[in-house]
C-alpha cells in the first residue's frame, strides 16, 4: 500500500507467564475496534483490563470504514473521536443511480445543531491505530500482542483461558470474559457456539485505490451501470485520496481470479475512465452472512461484535453496531464489578443488544435482498421498482442500496422508566432513546452530548435542583450528577445555557422537565418536575437494583 | 381500519379484463413478469393503506399450496 504502513506492535512477555497468574477482572478477546473500545471504556473507569489478540498489528486493508453519528459520539466519550474526524472524511449526502440517470439523492443529516456529522469515512486501520495509541495512556490497560487463547474453560464465577504465544502457553483465570474476535471467532468456536442465520449466495470485490479527483464526498451507488453491467457498485470516499469501490461479481464469479490485479484493473478502468490515474492499494472478495447467536451472554463469557452477529456491509452496520455493543456492556460490567449491580443487570445486555442486532439484521436481510435478489420473480420486483424510480417519486422509497445505520432505540428494555400516566412530550426522546446533540455554552465544551458523561446524568431544565438533593445524588452508591439546563441559581451541579434554544426544542424542555441519562447516553427516564425519589427509583430500576 | 374492497368496482369488467391481457401483447414471459410488478408496484402505492394491502397479499396467496 502506498499511503498506510501497518505498525508491528511486539510481541511482549507478560509477568502472568511466569509467576503464578493473577486473576484478572477482564479479560477481552481481539483487538479490533469493538475490543480495544471495551478495553477503554474500562480502563477509563479504572477497571483493570488485559486485550489479547493473536496477531501484531491492526487491520490489513480499510475493511470497515463508515463511522456514523452515534459510533462517533461514542469515540468521543472514549477520547478518540476528535482524531477520528479530523482525519477522516466527513459525509451525509448519498446518490443512487439506476444504469445511469440518478434515481434519488439523500441526505443523512437535514437538521444543523449537533457536534458530529451523520458520518465519517475513514479506514479501520487508523481507527484502530487511534484506539491503540488510546490505550497507552491508560494505566489500567493492557493490550498483548501474538497472545492467543487456545482452550477456554468456562467456570461458574469465572472463565480459565490457555493462551499460546511464541514463548509458550500459559493459563489465565478472568473474573468476566469479553469476546470481541470478529466474524471467524475462535472463542466462539472452542466453545462449540453456533450462530443462526442465512448466508446469501453472491460475491462481492472491495478495491481500494489511490487517485486524485474532485468526485465529491458522498456515498454513490448505482444498480446495473454501464461500467458494470446487471450488478451493482458502491463509491465511497475515504482519508488520505483512497477511494473505496465495491463491485458485485455474482455467485457465480471466481474469488481467486477477480482477486488478481488483471481481473480488477479493466473494471476500475471502465468505471473511471481511460484517462483516470490511480493504483490499487487493496483488494478482497467476499461473500457475507446475516446471522447472530442465540444469546450473546454466555454465564462470565460476552460476545460483542462480529463475534455475537454479522451483517452484510450495505448500511454500515458492523462496526457500528459492535461499538454500541460495549458502549452498552461496559457501564453495566463496571457496576456488577464495583459490586452496585447484581450480576443479572447483564442478562439486559441480551435485553438490549438482541433486539438492537435484529434491527440491524432486518435492514441488512433487506437491502441484501434487493441489491442480491434470491430467486427470479425477487429480481423481478427489484427490477420494476427501478424500473418506475426513474418517472415515480413512490418507487423510489422503495429502492434499498443499505439503510444507513442508526442507533437502536431501547423501547422495550426492562431498565427503562416509561413516562408517567397523563404526562405527554413534544418529543421523541422518551426512556430508552439516544441522546439528541445541541449547541450550549458551559464550563466545558460547547457541545450538550459532552456532558453526558461516564456515569448517569441527569438534566434538568429551568428552577434548579435543590443543593442538598443535588449533592445527596452525587453521593449514592450508584452516583447521579445533576446538570442544570438555564440561568438557574443555587445548585452546585454544571449550569449550560442553551445556547441556540435547541436542548429545549429537541427534549420539550418545559420548566422543570428532567430528563435521566445513563451512562451510554440514552434517555432513562423523564418528568416534568424534579422528585428525589423517582429519580433514585429510575437508577435503581436502570442497575437491576429494583 | 380500511377494508379489502371485493365487491363489484369496475365499471366495464369485460372491457378492463381486455386491456390488461392486451398490455402484454407481443411480450417475453420475462417482459410479461416484469409488467405485472410494475403494475402492482403502482397500484399498491395507490391503495397505501397498509392493512388493505396486507389483505390484498393475504387473499391473492389463499388456497395456493407451495409444492415440497
Amino acid at each position: 500500500m502506498k499511503t498506510y504502513t501497518n505498525p508491528v506492535y511486539a510481541y511482549e512477555r507478560s509477568a502472568d507467564q511466569d509467576a503464578p497468574p493473577r486473576r484478572r477482572p477482564v479479560v477481552v478477546v481481539g483487538a479490533g475496534p469493538v475490543g480495544l473500545a471495551a478495553a477503554i471504556d474500562l480502563a477509563q473507569r479504572d477497571i483493570p483490563v488485559v486485550v489479547l489478540d493473536d496477531d501484531t498489528t491492526v487491520s490489513v486493508g480499510s475493511r470497515a470504514i463508515c463511522y456514523a453519528k452515534r459510533t462517533l459520539e461514542i469515540l468521543d466519550r472514549l477520547g478518540c473521536g476528535e482524531r477520528v474526524v479530523q482525519k477522516g472524511v466527513e459525509w451525509k449526502v448519498g446518490r443512487v443511480f439506476v444504469r445511469d440517470e440518478l434515481a434519488y439523492r439523500f441526505d443523512l443529516l437535514p437538521e444543523a445543531g449537533h457536534r458530529r456529522p451523520a458520518f465519517v469515512n475513514l479506514q479501520q486501520y487508523y481507527l484502530e491505530e487511534y484506539l491503540v495509541e488510546r490505550i497507552a495512556d491508560l494505566p489500567s490497560a493492557t493490550v498483548r500482542w501474538q497472545h492467543k487463547v487456545v482452550a477456554v474453560t468456562p467456570q461458574d464465577d469465572g472463565v480459565v483461558l490457555r493462551i499460546e504465544t511464541p514463548d509458550g502457553d500459559y493459563w489465565l483465570t478472568c473474573d468476566w470474559l469479553i469476546v470481541a474476535d470478529g466474524a471467524k471467532s475462535t472463542v466462539r468456536a472452542l466453545l462449540g457456539l453456533e450462530s443462526e442465520g442465512q448466508v446469501f449466495r453472491d460475491r462481492f470485490l472491495i478495491a481500494d485505490i489511490h487517485m486524485l479527483s474532485d468526485f465529491p464526498a458522498e456515498r454513490w451507488f448505482w444498480f446495473d451501470p454501464p461500467f458494470h453491467p446487471n450488478q451493482s457498485a458502491l463509491l465511497h470516499r475515504q482519508a488520505d485520496d483512497v477511494w473505496r469501490i465495491d463491485f458485485q461479481l455474482g455467485w457465480d464469479a471466481d474469488p481467486d481470479e477477480e482477486r488478481k490485479p488483471e481481473r480488477i484493473l479493466p473494471r476500475l478502468r471502465a468505471m473511471l475512465g481511460p484517462k483516470a490515474e490511480f493504483d490499487i492499494e487493496w483488494a478482497s472478495v467476499y461473500t457475507f452472512q446475516c446471522r447472530r447467536l442465540a444469546k450473546f451472554r454466555h454465564g462470565h463469557v460476552l460476545f460483542a461484535g462480529d463475534a455475537a452477529h454479522l451483517v452484510s456491509p450495505f448500511g454500515a452496520r458492523g462496526a457500528n453496531s459492535g461499538i454500541q455493543d460495549v458502549d452498552n456492556l461496559v457501564w453495566k460490567l463496571a457496576l456488577v464489578l464495583d459490586g452496585a449491580a447484581p450480576a443479572r443487570l447483564l442478562d439486559t445486555y441480551d435485553a438490549e443488544r438482541i433486539p438492537a442486532t435484529d434491527e440491524n439484521l432486518l435492514h441488512s436481510t433487506r437491502s441484501t435482498d434487493f441489491i442480491s435478489p434470491k430467486s427470479a420473480i425477487s429480481r423481478t420486483f427489484r427490477d420494476a421498482v427501478l424500473s418506475l424510480a426513474k418517472r415515480h417519486a413512490f418507487a423510489r422509497r422503495l429502492v434499498n442500496s443499505g439503510r444507513l445505520s442508526l442507533p437502536h432505540h431501547y423501547a422495550d428494555s426492562p431498565l427503562l422508566t416509561p413516562d408517567a400516566d397523563g404526562t405527554t412530550f413534544a418529543s421523541a426522546l422518551g426512556a430508552g432513546a439516544p441522546a439528541a446533540d445541541a449547541p450550549v455554552k458551559g464550563p466545558g465544551s460547547d457541545w450538550f452530548i459532552d456532558y453526558l458523561t461516564s456515569g448517569f446524568t441527569l438534566v434538568a431544565f429551568g428552577p434548579s435542583v435543590p443543593p442538598a438533593a443535588a449533592i445527596a445524588l452525587a453521593q449514592d452508591t450508584v452516583p447521579c450528577r445533576v446538570v442544570q439546563v438555564g440561568a438557574a441559581t443555587g445548585s452546585d451541579g454544571i449550569v449550560l445555557e442553551d445556547a441556540a434554544g435547541l436542548l429545549r426544542e429537541r427534549y420539550d424542555g418545559a420548566p422543570g422537565t428532567c430528563y435521566l441519562f445513563r451512562p451510554d447516553q440514552h434517555v432513562c427516564a423523564r418528568w416534568r418536575s424534579f422528585d428525589s425519589r423517582a429519580v433514585r427509583a429510575a437508577i435503581a430500576r436502570a442497575t437491576a437494583n429494583d | 381500519m380500511a377494508v379489502l374492497g371485493t365487491d363489484p368496482n369496475i365499471a366495464a369488467p369485460d372491457d378492463f379484463y381486455a386491456a390488461l391481457i392486451a398490455l402484454h401483447r407481443d411480450l417475453d414471459d420475462a417482459q410479461s413478469a416484469l409488467v405485472n410488478a410494475k403494475l402492482i408496484l403502482l397500484l399498491a402505492n395507490h391503495i397505501g393503506d397498509a392493512d388493505v394491502l396486507a389483505a390484498a397479499l393475504a387473499a391473492a396467496r389463499e388456497d395456493i399450496v407451495a409444492p415440497r
